[in-house]
C-alpha cells in the first residue's frame, strides 16, 4: 500500500466512525435514559452515563402494559402471516412457472398489475372487509389479509423458471405428481430465494404499523408496535420508561441480526422493494 | 441492477417455457394449485380495488347507511379543503428532500465502504441497523432526542452557542411548525440510509475494475473518474432507487404519525395520515378512499415520468 493509499484509508475510517457514531446515537441515548433515575432524565446538559443502573425502569414498563402478551401477538402474526404467504404464493407461483393452463399469461399481468396499487388505496376496504367478515379485533384479521402477495408470486415465479426444466421430467417419467415435484424438486431446490423472502416477510409484519392499528382494538390484540403506540400516548413524560419499552421491544430482532446480518441483508435486498 | 432481475439473470429463465409431454389433467391442476392463493387476492386484493373504487362516490360513516355523492369527494378535495392543500404541500416536501438526500448520503456511505477497506463488515452491521428496527420505537427515541429541554441535540446547539458566543436558539423540533418537518426528515433519513447503501454497494461491486483503470491510463482524477465511471455504471440502481423511495416517502405515515401527531396545527400531517384520520377519526370513509385514489393518481404519474426520464439519464450495459 502506498502512503497516500495509506492516508487516504485513515481519512475514510475516520469519516465512517463519525458516520457510524450518528447511527448509534440514537441507540445509546435510549439505552442510557432507559437506565436512569426519573430526576435524572431531566438534568441539563444530558448525561450520558446513568449515576446508578435503574433496572426497574424495566420492571415498571413491562408490568404496566402487557407487553408479554404484545410479544406474543406479534410473534403468532408474524409467523403465521408469513408462512401462509410462502405456502399459497409459492403453489401460485409453480403453476405459473411450470403448468399448462388457459389463461396463464391474463392471471399473471393481472397479479402484476395490483403490484402497482399502494396498500393505502386498499386499506379501507380491507378493514370494511374485516368488519363484514367478523373478524375485527381478532387474529384473523391480523394474519390473513397481509398473507396474499403479488409481490411474493412474482418473486417465487422468477425463481422457480430458473430450475432447470429436466429435473421435472425426469420426476414425471418416475410418476411423480405435480405436488410432488412442487415439495420435492421445486421447494428444495429454491432454498436461498425462499430463506431471503421469508426473513423479508417476517420482519415486515413484525413491524407492521398501520394494519394493526387499524384493525385491533382491545389491549389484548395489540402487536408490539401499536402497543408501544398505545404506551407512549399514556406515559408520555416518562421518558426512562418509554425507552425502557423501546429496548424491549427491538431488542431480539436487533440480537438475531447481529448473528444473521448476512441473511437480513440478503432478505431486505435480494427483494429489493421494501415493501409491498 | 434490480434485485428481482439479478436473481434469475445467472440461469437461462426461458427453459421453463419448454414443457413436458403435455397432460389433459393440468388444466385443473394448474387452477388447484392457484385456487388458495386466487380465493386470498379476490378477498384481500381485487374485491377490495372495485369496492374501493365504487366507495369512493360514495358518503359514508359505517353506521348510517351509505349515500351516493357521485364526485362530491373528489371535487370538495381539490378544489375546496383546505387540509389537503396543505398536506400535499407536505407530502411533496417530504419527497423533494427525502429521496435526494438518501440518495447522495447512501451512495456517499457506499463508495466509501467500496474502497477496500478494513472492517467492512462491522461499518455495514452498524449502518443497517435501523433499517430492521421497529418504526414505532425509533420514533419515540428521536422525540426524546429532539426534545426541547432536555434532548441531546439541543444541548449540543447550546453546547456550541457557548462556545462561539454566537447568538442561537435551539428550535422545538416537535413544536414548531418549521422545524416539524425536519425533524421527521433526520429520522427518515437515520432510517433508511443503510438500506440506500447497501444496495449501492451491490451495485458497485459490480462495476468492472477495468474501467476505472482504464479512465487512470487515461489520466482521469478521483473526482473525474466518479463522475464518468461510477456514476453512470450505478444509474440503474440510482433510477431503482428513485422510483421505490419516492413511492415510500408519497406513502410516509408511521415516523409522522408517532413523532409528530402531524402536528403541530397540520405542518407535519401526510397524505396517508389524513386518509387515516378521514377514515378512522372522521368516519368519512368515501372521502378517505377518493383520498387515497389522488394519491395513487399521483404516484402514477410521478413513476411513470421516471420512466420516460430514464432513457436520458440511465446508462444500461449492452451486450450483456
Amino acid at each position: 500500500m502506498t502512503q497516500r493509499k495509506r492516508l487516504g484509508h485513515i481519512f475514510l475510517h475516520i469519516f465512517l466512525i463519525i458516520g457510524s457514531l450518528f447511527m448509534l446515537l440514537p441507540f445509546i441515548w435510549m439505552l442510557s435514559t432507559s437506565l436512569k433515575e426519573a430526576r435524572e432524565v431531566f438534568t441539563f446538559p444530558p448525561q450520558w452515563l446513568p449515576k446508578k443502573l435503574n433496572w426497574s425502569n424495566y420492571t415498571k414498563a413491562l408490568t404496566a402494559m402487557p407487553f408479554g402478551r404484545f410479544y406474543l401477538n406479534s410473534f403468532m402474526v408474524a409467523i403465521s402471516t408469513t408462512l401462509l404467504t410462502l405456502t399459497t404464493s409459492s403453489l401460485a407461483a409453480f403453476a405459473f412457472a411450470r403448468l399448462r393452463f388457459k389463461g396463464r399469461e391474463t392471471l399473471f399481468l393481472v397479479y402484476l398489475a395490483t403490484l402497482m396499487i399502494p396498500f393505502t388505496v386498499l386499506l379501507i376496504p380491507n378493514f370494511i372487509m374485516v368488519r363484514y367478515l367478523g373478524w375485527y379485533d381478532s387474529y384473523w384479521a391480523l394474519i390473513f389479509p397481509p398473507a396474499f402477495s403479488a409481490f411474493a408470486t412474482f418473486l417465487l415465479r422468477q425463481n422457480f423458471r430458473g430450475i432447470p426444466v429436466e429435473l421435472d421430467d425426469a420426476a414425471r417419467m418416475d410418476g411423480a405428481s405435480s405436488f410432488r415435484i412442487w415439495w420435492q424438486i421445486i421447494m428444495p431446490n429454491s432454498g436461498p430465494a425462499i430463506a431471503a423472502l421469508a426473513i423479508f416477510l417476517f420482519l415486515g409484519n413484525w413491524n407492521e404499523f398501520l394494519w394493526p392499528l387499524v384493525v385491533t382494538n382491545s389491549p389484548e390484540m395489540r402487536t408490539i408496535p401499536v402497543g408501544l403506540n398505545s404506551f407512549q400516548g399514556q406515559y408520555s413524560v416518562k421518558w426512562e420508561l418509554l425507552m425502557a419499552a423501546a429496548v424491549v421491544a427491538m431488542l431480539p430482532i436487533i440480537i438475531v441480526y447481529m448473528f444473521a446480518q448476512k441473511w437480513f441483508i440478503k432478505g431486505i435486498t435480494v427483494t429489493g422493494m421494501g415493501g409491498r | 441492477m434490480s434485485a428481482a432481475s439479478s436473481k434469475s439473470s445467472g440461469t437461462p429463465s426461458n427453459k421453463g417455457f419448454r414443457f413436458g409431454k403435455w397432460r389433459p389433467g393440468q388444466q385443473n391442476e394448474a387452477y388447484l394449485f392457484l385456487l388458495p392463493s386466487l380465493i386470498g387476492f379476490a378477498f384481500f386484493v381485487l374485491i377490495p380495488i372495485i369496492g374501493a373504487f365504487a366507495l369512493s362516490f360514495f358518503d359514508w360513516n359505517l353506521i348510517s347507511p351509505a349515500k351516493f355523492v357521485g364526485v362530491d369527494n373528489y371535487k370538495q378535495l381539490l378544489f375546496q379543503d383546505a387540509v389537503f392543500r396543505k398536506v400535499l404541500g407536505n407530502t411533496f416536501y417530504y419527497a423533494v428532500t427525502i429521496v435526494p438526500l438518501q440518495l447522495i448520503l447512501g451512495l456517499v456511505m457506499a463508495v466509501a465502504l467500496n474502497q477496500g477497506i478494513r472492517g467492512l463488515e462491522l461499518y455495514r452491521l452498524i449502518y443497517f441497523m435501523p433499517v430492521i428496527t421497529n418504526i414505532v420505537a425509533v420514533a419515540i427515541v428521536f422525540q426524546w432526542l429532539l426534545n426541547r429541554d432536555f434532548g441531546v441535540a439541543n444541548a449540543w446547539v447550546w453546547q456550541l452557542a457557548d462556545a462561539t458566543g454566537w447568538h442561537i436558539a435551539p428550535p422545538d423540533w416537535l413544536n414548531s411548525s418549521f422545524w416539524a418537518k425536519p425533524a421527521v426528515i433526520i429520522l427518515t433519513l437515520w432510517k433508511n440510509i443503510g438500506f440506500t447503501m447497501v444496495i449501492y454497494l451491490a451495485a458497485l461491486q459490480g462495476v468492472p475494475e477495468s474501467l476505472y483503470d482504464a479512465a487512470k491510463v487515461d489520466g482521469a482524477t478521483g473526482s473525474q473518474r466518479f463522475r464518468f465511471v461510477t456514476i453512470p455504471m450505478v444509474s440503474a440502481t440510482t433510477f431503482f432507487l428513485v422510483v421505490i423511495q419516492m413511492i415510500g416517502a408519497f406513502q410516509l405515515f408511521a415516523e409522522p404519525f408517532v413523532m409528530t401527531r402531524g402536528g403541530p396545527a397540520q405542518a407535519s400531517l401526510t397524505i396517508v395520515m389524513y386518509i387515516y384520520q378521514n377514515a378512522f377519526e372522521f368516519g368519512r370513509m368515501g372521502k378517505a378512499t377518493a383520498l387515497a385514489w389522488i394519491l395513487f393518481a399521483i404516484i402514477f404519474i410521478f413513476t411513470l415520468i421516471q420512466t420516460r426520464l430514464q432513457r436520458r439519464w440511465v446508462h444500461y450495459e449492452t451486450g450483456d
